[in-house]
């Protein structure tokens, strides 16, 4: 980390989004986490997505639990409300934030250790109930604050400087396909140009969308025999598509090969193309997704790239077929029945 | 000598749980309030859906004393299981209503009990075109019938209550009416005379309601603008967000759009459940969640981030017999330790005590007042006697001119015009901060919510200052809850007295006929009833002023005194605890026994000095 703060002022001529924000408009506060983690790369993904969409950062709430990762939140869109829950229990939270408010965008800050062991209940069920939400796990495969214990997502055979990791791991993608997600992805803390346009699509989805993010442990685990460190996941990284998210009306300027190309047009008119990578690859199609992944894990490849998406999502409001106004924004009026109504009830009662 | 009483006896039901007796049951204590005469009803079931014992007791008491009297005048003996015990158990020259169709060997009963033997299986079967399990519900029915004969009750009550019922299925209303005649008519002609309970028509029932306390408190929750709860099924608490729903269906759906203005969810465990309460509370909408013991336990982590990070959250703590599992389906109040300090670390949690549904109603309403007043969680502590039974009381009221205190949450006007925003600065004098909600202004207001160290502004310190300022802070905000919350109820003696009591919550039902009892036989006291915590002033005022204190509560390890002792630094020498904690509602007779045996003792020792 370094301890330089971070100058207030900016070169006039900094490029600005749709509504006159720069890029400094969307960070945060200076990281604490180590040089070269894989967490600060994502941050900066998410600082690069925002300012593209050109979200208001105040119409963001970041929540987040206990870890590395979930400190990042402090580290980006300063501007925009933040949680640091406790260990394991982001999911709810940022539930019950998200039924108070509708009209926010919920970005869910968590790691391996937060999502994967103590919080493997409150990821499954925030996904099975469809929560409006970006789920970001930053995976790195070990418990970096309390120095390098292996987390649930470490590879059985996976070494660290001190052991060797006998556990099967727990796959997010898989689980998430299995519970229903509505869009699964998985990225690299170590490629931005895969990252961003997955984070862009992840925040216009509406419903539960579950990005798992590889994100290299320098300290840890980015030794050669780890299955998380940045030469591993280069080496063995097979892609399924490469996508570039378009903005209702935004014009569409990239060019791909003819027939490689699919359009995926989202509830809210955003449009997302999918360069296929892989011919043998359909996005629509759960089952065939978790045979994918389950299939090219046994051969020690790790799947990146946009798994899965349902175009027509819903989410929990709608489940819950709540009210179109923020529950927070009703007043007594809205709410109180009042004293001719309790008479009635009480008749009901005799 | 038979009990002889008008108005004024115990009639207790002894059932196999799922056998359908408890709507029989309830029809037979609301024929009762219907003739106007006060009633209370006491359900002691078990953690169980089918087979084992269940009892269901009623009072009926022309001069309207609701607590449970202790005792019983007359048992309608229908499980075998229990027999010889309920039978023990039947107050002297009380009565035995039993099914007589197989004969029972004489040593069965008891010489000083008038047994009235009616063959419910029998009658039962003579009940054309129906099935055999309906022919094990209606002898309940049957039961009912013949009781109406022997206690008088009128005919065209029960008429009513079975029409009102089964409303608009003609089939089961004649079906169970022919159950009711068949009972009444062999009473009539075979056990004319031989009971002398008597209910006779009163006018004490009034425009008084017949209602549970979670059914209210999820009413106060309807009233008090509660849009969010999560929640998880626990008894004796599960009634209460299921009532929440119940009612939102009815009050709180879009006429037009016929959408939700609430967001009920059952969440995968009591953990969640807090999670989302917090959340939701953080971002602005009133939430709560319902829950027990154990609940309250598994909960522990989010208190303190709570109490710590300055959120408002309501918490329904309806309290059962504990440790452990315990006693799910039984009474107790023994939670208040684990609430009063809930979470590691110093932490210090608000409590609130109904005495029954309608302070559960007022309670919970006003709960979201004091917990977005004060920014932190508020315990409203009720238990499963207030929860789960029936009460008789006075009609809920809600005065329309009433507005929700949404507390210190600072606007997007105020941030516009430059108003200082400090979310952990005391700016007031009163320890309570401003917060701000997601989303309230483009450039201004945002911070960051943390369980870990911060200082004033927000902001991750690890400054020894910066922790003990918010913390003194945290505990100053107690000083100001103290005056907000209701402050506690008094009662004096007719005559001075050193004797002092204290109670709360669902005890004060068999405390006020107690007191009654035991001012009737000269034995003077003060009575004080704690209404919340932290404990105001008054409290120890009244303990300083009296020589010796009663606490009645319904745990082992007189919790309430204990903290009484913790907060207010008070002798425990003072107090004398009056401990009932066998998982029944605690008792009239139980408390003036207790408190007699106690004061005479001190007149005859003082009298030998």
């Amino acid at each position: 980390m370094t301890y330089i703060a971070k100058p207030k002022l900016h070169h006039p001529a900094l490029p600005k989004n749709a509504i006159g924000f720069t890029h400094r408009d969307y960070e945060g506060r200076i990281s604490t986490l180590c040089a070269g983690c894989g967490h600060d790369s994502i941050s900066a993904a998410l600082i690069q997505a925002c300012f593209e969409l050109a979200i208001e950062p105040h119409r963001v709430a970041k929540l987040s639990g206990i870890g590395c990762s979930s400190k990042t939140p402090d580290y980006f869109l300063g501007q925009s409300h933040g949680f640091n829950a406790v260990h394991g229990r982001m999911p709810s939270v940022l539930t019950g934030a998200n039924l108070a408010n509708r009209d926010l965008i919920y970005l869910g800050v968590s790691g391996d250790g937060d999502s994967a062991s103590i919080g493997l209940g409150q990821f499954a069920h925030c996904v099975r109930r469809g929560v409006n939400m970006v789920y970001i796990c930053e995976n790195n495969g070990v418990y970096g604050l309390t120095k390098g214990q292996f987390s649930a997502t470490a590879d059985k055979g996976s070494k660290s400087k001190t052991a060797v990791n006998s556990d099967s791991p727990i796959d997010l993608v898989s689980l998430a396909l299995l519970l229903g997600a509505t869009f699964v992805a998985r990225g690299f803390s170590g490629d931005k140009h895969q990252l961003v346009p997955l984070l862009k699509a992840a925040i216009a989805h509406k419903g539960s969308a579950i990005l798992d993010v590889i994100s290299p442990c320098v300290q840890f685990n980015n030794n050669p025999e780890s299955t998380k460190s940045y030469d591993f996941v280069r080496e063995h990284n097979d892609a399924v598509n490469r996508i570039d998210f378009i903005v209702p009306k935004a014009e569409i300027t990239v060019d791909y090969t003819p027939g490689s190309v699919e359009t995926v047009r989202q509830h809210d008119g955003s449009i997302i193309k999918l360069a296929k990578l892989r011919n043998d690859y359909n996005p629509h199609d759960r089952a065939g997704a978790m045979a994918f992944c389950q299939a090219h894990a046994a051969k020690g490849e790790v799947v990146t790239g946009l798994l899965y998406i349902e175009d027509d999502a819903q989410d929990l409001h709608a489940h819950l077929n709540t009210v179109a106004t923020p529950l927070n924004k009703l007043s007594e009026a809205d709410l109180c029945p009042g004293s001719n109504a309790l008479d009635a009830i009480n008749a009901s009662y005799r | 000598m038979p009990i002889a009483a008008t108005n004024d006896f115990v009639v207790k039901f002894a059932n196999v749980n799922g056998s359908g007796s408890a709507s029989a049951n309830e029809l037979f204590a609301r024929c009762i309030l219907r003739m106007g005469v006060p009633v209370c009803s006491r359900n002691i079931f078990p953690s169980n859906i089918q087979g084992l014992p269940t009892w269901y007791e009623v009072r009926v008491s022309g001069e309207g004393w609701l607590g449970r009297r202790g005792g019983v005048d007359l048992m309608v003996c229908m499980n075998p299981q229990t027999w010889d015990k309920d039978v023990a158990s039947i107050d002297r020259g009380g009565y035995l209503l039993y099914d007589c169709t197989k004969p029972m060997p004489a040593s069965k009963f008891r010489d000083d009990l008038t047994v009235l033997g009616v063959p419910l299986t029998l009658l039962s079967n003579s009940l054309e075109g129906t099935i055999p399990r309906e022919r094990q519900l209606l002898k309940n029915v049957i039961y009912l019938g013949a009781l109406s004969s022997l206690l008088g009750f009128e005919a065209e009550v029960v008429e009513s209550l079975i029409g009102q019922q089964f409303k608009g299925k003609d089939k089961l209303i004649k079906l169970n009416m022919r159950a009711i005649e068949l009972g009444h008519e062999y009473a009539a002609q075979n056990l004319a005379g031989k009971c002398q309970l008597k209910v006779e028509r009163s006018d004490k029932v009034g425009d008084r309601i017949f209602i549970a306390g979670n059914d209210a408190a999820a009413l106060g929750c309807v009233y008090g603008g509660a849009t969010v709860a999560a929640w998880y099924p626990i008894t004796p608490s599960t009634s209460l967000a299921e009532a929440f729903q119940k009612h939102c269906k009815k009050l709180r759906v879009d006429p037009v759009t016929k959408e939700n203005k609430f967001a009920i969810v059952q969440a995968e465990d009591e953990i969640a459940a807090i999670g989302m309460v917090l959340g939701a509370n953080w971002n602005g909408a009133r939430a709560f969640t319902a829950t027990s013991g154990p609940g309250i336990s598994l909960m522990q982590e989010f208190f303190g981030l709570a109490y710590y990070a300055e959120i408002p959250a309501v918490i329904f703590d309806i309290q059962r017999g504990g440790p452990s599992t315990g006693m799910p389906t039984r009474t107790q109040q023994s939670d208040i330790l684990l609430a009063a300090y809930a979470s590691h670390g110093d932490t210090k949690q608000v409590m609130i005590f109904p005495k029954g549904p309608n302070e559960a109603f007022e309670m919970a309403a006003s709960a979201f007042d004091y917990a977005e007043r004060l920014q932190t969680p508020v315990f409203v502590m009720m238990d499963l006697d207030i929860g789960m039974n029936d009460w008789l009381v006075d009609p809920l009221t809600w005065d329309d001119a009433r507005i929700y205190d949404r507390g210190k949450v600072m606007t997007a006007d105020e941030l516009e015009s430059g108003k200082l925003f400090a979310r952990y600065l005391d700016v007031d004098g009163d320890a309570i901060p401003y917060r701000t909600l997601p989303g309230v202004h483009p450039t201004k207001g945002s911070y960051f919510t943390r369980g870990s160290s911060h200082n004033a502004y927000a902001v991750y310190s690890e400054s020894g200052t910066d922790y003990t300022d918010v913390m003194q802070r945290l505990l100053q905000k107690f000083e100001t809850a103290k005056r907000l919350l209701p402050q506690p109820v008094r009662h004096n003696a007719g005559a001075t007295t050193r004797w002092g009591a204290i109670y709360y919550g669902s005890t004060h039902l068999a405390m006020d006929e107690a007191f009654a009892a035991l001012e009737g036989r000269g034995l003077c006291i003060d009575t004080l009833r704690i209404r919340a915590f932290p404990f105001a002033d008054e409290i120890a005022d009244f303990i300083d002023a009296h020589d010796q204190v009663f606490l009645i509560e319904q745990n082992r390890d007189a919790q309430m005194q204990k903290l009484i002792v913790n907060e207010c630094a008070i002798d425990p020498a003072k107090f004398i605890s009056i401990l009932h904690y066998d998982g029944t509602p605690i008792t009239a007779r139980f408390i003036e026994a207790a408190i007699s045996e106690r004061m005479m003792l001190k007149a005859q020792r003082e009298a030998a000095e």
